[in-house]
């Protein structure tokens, strides 16, 4: 690791006028990512912008019929959230299942979706869910927001201060994990609200988290696991690695579809 | 003596209350006085040229004390690291071993070898010095697969095919000739997995240079702390073996990996007196991966040939194996007489002959790692036994037992004369504990529910006890492979037992307490165990190969033997009784007859104090020592049964059930020896469905970090169902035979018998992934609507 700034700002505003000023600093929120990358040299940021102080930004509550987190929400706290596990049980299901006991004290949910990793979990959530992700500048929703692996809508200087998730009638996550890491090969979530059907994807596109238009069509006539039978999704746009082959990641969306499915409309 | 600590008793580990509790001593534990850091600049390319090294920079930066390059070894007049067994050719000629040096001089060989060392006063200087040492390379291609290794750029000049040894052993004509009369040929292709071998604490190095006596001293995370100032002093050339002491404390887990003297600890112990400091080095875990000595890694072919009564005639075995980019200490032996000499299993083959080509590539050193070619050799074996009796329509158990040695002893066509042995036995309560018979009902009731069941056998055997010094020196080791004990008894009576063996991880502070209380009838806190330090023991040869129950704790024995018998001589002078009628039992001495009696501190105290010897006659004192070379080598065997239920739509296995039966003959800590099982077994799955070290066309290590390379954890692994047979080892006095490294040898043709029968082909490779078990399913020939 470089030698970096610290600063530890008390509002999101302060956080927004450091970063401002520091050309080359970055936010730092759970850091499950930023740290183990500046450790192996990989970045160098000349400032840490540090999250974990300011006031505002962390906690869970039911808005209405949406559940809001705030962006330094730990996982852990997500997972063992009562308002959470009545609301969208698959949302915590989804936080109890990310890395280890390690990650889930630290890592956040607001930096696991500005980081946008290709292979986490929270983006398909966010994406099946239809959230809306609240910043210090706009709020933006979560079809607008994930653009592509590790880039997102966010701009220069704008800080994930909420996220806001309609609660769906039916929702559940299923994740095929990478045998090495644990991350993500094939992970899907999907949810149901009212007619709209959303099917997310992680883990399985070479360019970030997307929507399953297959799934999403089948699962839109009848919301039920063996309306996925005989889904066919499409290798081209899917990665390919030493763990799983374009081919073998397209086989096992419809197959975690349908696990699913079948979890959320378990009794 | 009480039957809870005595031999045959699961005594609880002595050494774990400070492992449990962090009070352990690790190389990284230990820091001296004004200690310097070293941080090694490593090649980022498989293969180049050194046009222009330029250190001037880095010298200047920080911090920095020194920056040493292989130009600096070569002015010192520091030699290479060496490989310690020589192999000849088919022709008889000797194998072609390039130099190795420390640190590279003109040439790089694999990404992570050895370019520079800066040392500084903080690890931090050392690592930001590095940056500013400017290497110009020549890139040359990178030689990564072995069957392309011949034609490719020349890794050494020494071997311009890249071929080390081309080596064979056994009897071609009379192979040819049972392969002639065969009535079924059984072939089969394997690729045995590259490993890395990710020992929970890295490796580490702290050189030490006393200027006021000339000593130096080198602490490091070594199985053989003896061996490797052996190999510093003698061939290396660092200090004369009075100079150089080595200390190897606590070490957490080898594995093989920690066998070898590798670069660091070289240049650390080298470099200590150059920059007037103490130098320390601990390997991150990304140079752990790149740099620890990889294990396995064979491409074979194999033919069985069988009589029309599913008899074997016959063996015939081809296998490459990649020795990396250079001959690490043992690597030479490890796929040729670690190997080669074990494929006769535990049958009855009249006729075996294998050749084995020994490759140079582009990749990490390739040696012994936990089992060292018996494995790979059970593997091929094991593979090929199932499939032959697939295709002859024999139930595989039944196969087996046919084949098997059921007289002893037996002489292989490979060396190997295995002493003793009962394989129906273990293979009987194998198929017991397995409830092998209710299997067809169990494999209805998982296609009922969409899975594929499989049961596949693993009937292994390993020589261990490594090794009859004479035999080994016959067959080309630079080494004897006995070992050495001193029992040294204080004048109170506890007892010091010094020993050439290491442990770590084994439990050798529980298990060589546990054998000496029992012998000397005291107390099991009375005893204590040292080793690994050069200065406090005896030379010694060290810990792997399963050898320190039966070589080492056979020293040991010897030397107690020797102490009852000064003993008796001892308490006959203070019982003043003649010293044939003094006996020893339960810890006393005692005059036949009378009731005149010592106990054994007592004798002690009385060795001491000397006051009734003669002074010429006896001399005062207890301690003895002995040093043992075994007369064979052990041959623990066992049948190990594994049963899989596999997810078509995902190619995930579940393993559902595991039945390992050994026999390790007597057994001194049961508990112990049930923990090496499973931690054996667990290596082995890893290799069967998990690990697997994975170079690209360039030579770039992408299974470089946990992130692609997949270790075994708990949940991976079912309860284990341990059974034991017992024959006891003819050829040791303790009847031991070894247990380390069984269950990383029967578990990876277990696992892979049990998903070829379970998705019904053969076309399995290993790590059995869930990608490449769901590939299998889908070219299955057995498709469930069929069952």
């Amino acid at each position: 690791m470089y030698a970096f700034n610290y600063h530890a700002p008390k509002t999101v505003r302060q956080a927004a006028s450091l970063l401002a000023k520091n050309t080359d600093g970055k936010v730092l929120a759970g850091g499950q990512t930023l740290l183990p990358t500046m450790k192996q040299r990989l970045a160098s940021p000349s400032a840490l912008i540090d999250l974990g102080h300011a006031e505002g930004m962390s906690g869970i509550e039911q808005k209405g019929r949406n559940i809001v987190i705030g962006a330094m929400t730990r996982h852990v706290e997500v997972s063992t959230s009562a308002i959470v596990k009545n609301a969208i049980p698959g949302l915590a299901a989804l936080a109890e299942g990310i890395g280890d006991g390690a990650v889930r004290n630290r890592g956040t949910i607001g930096g696991s979706l500005a980081n946008n990793d290709p292979a986490a979990d929270y983006p398909s959530a966010a994406l099946a869910l239809n959230a809306t992700i609240i910043t210090n500048k706009r709020k933006i929703s979560a079809d607008e927001f994930f653009q592509g692996m590790f880039s997102t809508a966010l701009e220069e200087g704008e800080i994930i201060v909420k996220v806001s998730f309609p609660i769906p009638s039916k929702a559940a996550y299923e994740k095929f994990p990478n045998p090495a890491s644990r991350y993500a090969l094939v992970g899907v979530f999907v949810a149901k609200k009212g007619s709209d059907v959303r099917v997310a994807v992680t883990g399985a596109g070479s360019n970030g988290v997307f929507r399953s238009k297959e799934c999403e069509a089948a699962l839109s006539s009848r919301f039920n696991a063996r309306a996925l039978d005989g889904v066919k999704v499409s290798a081209s746009g899917l990665n390919a690695d030493m763990h799983a082959s374009a081919d073998y990641r397209a086989h096992l969306i419809p197959v975690m579809a349908k696990r699913a499915v079948e979890k959320a409309t378990a009794k | 003596m009480s039957a809870k600590t005595g031999v045959g008793a699961s005594v609880l580990r002595k050494e774990d209350f400070r492992f449990i509790t962090g009070k352990g001593q690790y190389t990284d534990d230990i820091n001296r006085q004004d200690q310097a850091y070293a941080y090694f600049l490593r090649s980022p390319h498989a293969h180049a040229n050194i046009k222009k090294l330029d250190v001037t920079a880095a010298k200047k930066a920080p911090g920095v004390l020194g920056v040493l390059t292989g130009d600096d070894l070569a002015a010192d007049k520091i030699g290479g690291l060496i490989c310690g067994w020589m192999i000849h050719n088919k022709d008889g000629s000797p194998m072609k071993a390039g130099a190795h040096p420390a640190l590279a001089q003109g040439k790089v060989r694999y990404v992570g070898d050895h370019v520079a060392v800066v040392i500084a006063d903080t690890y931090q200087q050392a690592k930001d010095a590095a940056e500013q040492i400017h290497v110009d390379y020549q890139v040359l291609p990178a030689v990564v697969d072995m069957n392309k290794a011949k034609g490719s750029p020349a890794i050494h000049d020494v071997a311009p095919d890249n071929v080390v040894y081309d080596w064979h052993l056994g009897d071609k004509a009379a192979t040819d000739a049972a392969f002639a009369k065969a009535k079924h040929l059984t072939k089969i292709d394997l690729v045995n997995n590259r490993l890395i071998p990710n020992a929970v604490e890295p490796r580490a190095a702290i050189g030490d240079f006393d200027s006021g006596t000339g000593i130096y001293t080198l602490y490091t995370t070594s199985q053989n702390p003896h061996v490797a100032r052996l190999v510093l002093s003698a061939f290396v050339g660092i200090a004369p073996e009075h100079k150089l002491r080595v200390i190897a404390p606590d070490v957490g887990g080898g594995f093989g990996s920690k066998i070898f003297i590798y670069a660091e600890e070289t240049v650390c112990v080298w470099a200590a007196k150059k920059v007037g400091r103490p130098v320390k080095w601990t390997a991150d875990r990304t140079e752990a991966f790149l740099s620890d000595a990889h294990g396995r890694d064979h491409i074979s072919h194999a033919e069985l040939a069988l009589d029309d009564k599913g008899k074997i005639l016959g063996l015939r075995v081809k296998t490459k194996a990649n020795l990396g980019a250079y001959l690490s200490t043992f690597s030479s032996c490890v796929p040729t007489y670690l190997y080669a000499p074990l494929l006769s299993g535990q049958y009855d083959i009249p006729a075996i002959y294998a050749e084995v080509e020994g490759i140079y590539t582009t990749t990490a050193p390739v040696d012994a790692y936990r089992g060292a070619g018996r494995p790979e050799a059970t593997f091929v074996v094991e593979r090929l036994i199932e499939k032959a009796a697939r295709e002859t329509g024999t139930d595989p158990a039944t196969f087996r037992r046919k084949n098997f040695v059921k007289s002893f002893p037996h002489q292989t066509p490979v060396i190997m004369a295995y002493d003793t042995g009962n394989y129906t036995a273990s293979l009987d309560l194998a198929l017991e504990m397995a409830d092998y018979k209710n299997f067809a009902k169990r494999k209805k009731d998982s296609a009922k529910n969409g899975k594929l069941r499989g049961i596949g056998f693993s009937a292994y055997i390993e020589a261990c006890g490594i090794a009859p010094s004479a035999a080994v020196g016959s067959l080309g080791a630079g080494v004897g492979l006995w070992e050495s004990a001193e029992i040294r008894v204080n004048p109170v009576g506890t007892v010091e037992v010094l020993t050439g063996s290491h442990s770590h991880g084994q439990g050798h502070e529980t298990t060589f307490a546990q054998l000496v209380a029992d012998r000397l009838g005291i107390d099991i806190e009375a005893v204590s165990v040292v080793h690994g330090d050069t200065d406090k023991v005896q030379f010694g040869m060290g810990t792997y190969g399963s050898r320190s129950g039966a070589v080492g704790m056979s020293a040991i024995v010897k030397a107690v033997d020797k102490v009852i018998a000064k003993g008796k001589k001892v308490a006959a002078y203070a019982l003043e009784a003649a010293e044939k009628d003094i006996q020893f039992k339960d810890g006393r001495f005692s005059v036949a007859g009378t009731d005149k009696s010592l106990a054994f501190g007592e004798v002690a105290l009385q060795a001491y104090i000397a006051h009734k010897f003669n002074g010429q006659d006896l001399e005062p004192g207890l301690k003895e020592g002995a040093f043992y070379d075994p007369t064979n080598f052990t041959f623990p065997s066992g049948v190990h049964i594994c049963e899989v239920e596999i997810d078509p739509e995902t190619g995930v296995t579940d393993i559902v059930k595991w039945t390992a039966v050994d026999d390790f003959g007597n057994v001194i800590n049961p508990m112990i020896v049930e923990g090496q099982v499973h931690g054996g077994i667990a290596q082995g799955v890893g290799q069967a469905l998990l690990e697997g070290a994975h170079y690209n066309a360039d030579g770039q290590l992408v299974t470089a970090s946990y992130m692609d390379y997949t270790m075994p954890r708990a949940d991976d692994l079912p309860s284990f169902n341990v059974g034991m047979t017992n024959t006891p080892c003819t050829t040791n006095p303790l009847g031991i035979k070894g247990c380390g490294e069984a269950g990383a040898i029967a578990a990876p043709p277990a696992v892979i018998n049990a998903i070829t029968d379970a998705v019904g082909h053969e076309d399995v490779p290993m790590p059995a992934t869930p990608y490449a078990v769901w590939q299998a399913c889908q070219k299955g020939a057995r498709k469930l609507a069929a069952e």
